[in-house]
């Protein structure tokens, strides 16, 4: 058992897949994770790669306050997500609701709706905070 | 044929932002399309009321990331139109320089949402690759590489210098020549070519009777554009043509937008040198006087709108934001008709929605009665499951 889960704490770690779900953002932190995809950030050196189901991912980065629409959906994709799932805050507003704090749509950070192991604050976050982000989380995979 | 409702989004691989689309499938094709909006709702409108004119503008600013520019220049010319303030004319300069450097980045933005939406990953790639060119000279000049607060009420932040200039220029060069490219791309490319052809049509007479605007309506041949029809001092002093194509669909709007990039190549060379000395802003005053005012923008997407209603305080009694995507909106659920359920995400890619920018407040009233409700949201949301259920759409979301 021991080794199996040595080999899965390896694989997770050299390839984790990402599903990235906005939740309410401006739409600026959602290019910049899409930036940190194309060549010159190129998040994929890393094994790092979008999918399209929360199934399939590892790692959900989450962009946006939760607004109340979202806060459903948002914890119906985190369930289901396969154990062990991380996820990430980009931007300011996915930390603490940042500008939008005050909203009367708006219900606060993410970690209003779910676990967050990850913030990365920045109006929007550049895109090699992100990059800086995803590889500490990755670091505390053992 | 036995019907089939897809459910699309709002959480989906082919959309980039939460918005849901209910389709209605008879085989391949699109019986009836409806679209359900107000996952990005954040209630701004209503912030903007309890916040002042000062941090009005870095809030609204964050309505939508793609076209920050956009609005947060709109919001301040309805304020100055309030306060009466004349801004420099180098502010102005420098405000239309940063909002075509806007554009230039939107649309090379769109071009490789477009690129992924047909499969055609390498166009992705290559448009945002060169789009981190007018990203960093967007940072150069502003500080920021999105939301770049260059606006203040009465001008702008920062000046620019004529290194800054020379940088920029330097850097149309590398954009126009990959621009160019674009071109051949798309005037050459099979892939370009049979996935946008015919694909999501809208005519001249559907764009105008359904209200759509910016490039959508542009490609169906009508020649609408805030920069020409209701212009400011600036774009008045610039010599620039209005982008159209006849094809009227998706092929037509990639055409459209990659015209506009060279326009706006060529507008940025007269921006930088017909730009004047002079001060940088002029004094408004904190509490503004009572009134309303209204300012129209040609955002990179369409005609932005807003509105800005005075007491005399500090703070605005009504802010009224309406942005190009919700004109669209309509014009959409017409393009998706018909068409293959595989052209549904290219088609949606192709207005350029953006959802952040249109989940505005809606006010529910009752036509026949004229009650007037005001709904808390446990009523609101009993009214959509059970609204939801009567379609028999009971989707299994916790709604
Ligand atoms: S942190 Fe700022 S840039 Fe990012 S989504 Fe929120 S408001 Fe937009």
């Amino acid at each position: 058992m021991q080794i199996i889960n040595k080999v899965m704490a390896w694989a997770r770690r050299k390839s984790p897949w990402i599903i990235h779900f906005n939740s309410g953002a401006c739409n600026a932190c959602d290019i910049e994770v899409l930036a940190s995809l194309t060549p010159r950030y190129d998040i994929e050196r890393f094994g790092i790669q979008l999918k399209g189901s929360p199934r399939h991912a590892d790692v959900l980065i989450c962009s946006g306050p939760v607004t109340m629409q979202q806060r459903d959906r948002i914890i119906t994709i985190y369930e289901q997500m396969t154990e062990p799932k991380f996820v990430v805050a980009v931007g300011t507003c996915a930390c603490s609701a940042g500008v939008f704090e005050g909203c009367y749509c708006v219900e606060g950070g993410i970690d209003t709706a779910i676990p967050v192991d990850m913030y990365v604050p920045g109006c929007p976050a550049r895109p090699e905070a992100i990059i800086d982000g995803v590889v500490k989380l990755l670091n505390t995979i053992k | 044929m036995s019907k089939m409702i897809v459910p699309l989004g709002p959480q989906h691989p082919a959309l980039e932002e939460p918005e849901s689309f209910t389709l209605m499938l008879e085989g391949e094709r699109v019986a009836a399309a409806t679209v359900a909006l107000g996952y990005n709702h954040r209630g701004m409108e209503k912030a903007a009321e309890s916040r002042t004119y000062v941090q009005n503008i870095y809030l609204l600013e964050r309505i939508c990331g793609i076209c920050s520019h956009s609005h947060s220049t709109c919001y301040v010319q309805t304020v100055e139109a309030l306060a009466g303030a004349e801004v420099p004319k180098r502010a102005q300069y420098i405000r239309a320089l940063i909002g075509e450097l806007e554009r230039i980045h939107s649309h090379l933005l769109w071009l490789g949402i477009a690129g992924h939406e047909i499969g055609f990953m390498t166009l992705f790639m290559y448009a945002w690759k060169d789009r981190e060119i007018v990203m960093d000279i967007l940072e150069m000049l502003t500080g920021n590489r999105i939301n770049y607060g260059m606006n203040m009420l009465g001008g702008v932040r920062r000046d620019i210098t004529p290194e800054q200039g020379q940088k920029v220029l330097e850097a149309l060069d590398a954009l126009e020549e990959r621009t160019e490219y674009y071109k051949n791309v798309i005037l050459q490319e099979q892939t370009v070519a049979i996935r946008t052809l015919g694909v999501g049509r809208l005519s001249r007479e559907d764009g105008l009777r359904l209200g759509a605007t910016g490039p959508v309506l542009r490609a169906a041949g009508v020649v609408k554009d805030i920069r020409k029809d209701d212009p400011t001092e600036v774009y008045n002093e610039l010599d620039f043509k209005v982008a159209t194509d006849e094809h009227a669909d998706v092929y037509g709007r990639t055409v459209v937008r990659v015209t506009e990039l060279m326009e706006s190549y060529h507008m940025i060379r007269q921006i930088l040198r017909q730009i004047p000395d002079g001060p940088l802003s002029v004094k408004v005053p904190n509490r503004i006087p009572a009134g309303e005012a209204a300012a129209r923008y040609e955002a990179p997407r369409g005609e932005d709108f807003h509105y800005t209603r005075s007491n005399g305080t500090d703070k605005p009694e009504r802010v009224k934001v309406r942005a190009p995507t919700l004109a669209n909106l309509a014009a959409i659920t017409h393009m998706i008709d018909g068409g293959f359920l595989a052209d549904v995400p290219i088609v949606i890619a192709a207005i350029d929605p953006c959802f952040s920018c249109t989940d505005r407040m809606v006010r529910v009233k009752d036509a026949s009665s004229g009650r007037d409700d005001v709904w808390n949201w446990d009523k609101l949301r009993q009214y959509s499951i059970e609204w939801h259920k009567k379609r028999g759409q009971d989707l299994g979301y916790r709604i």
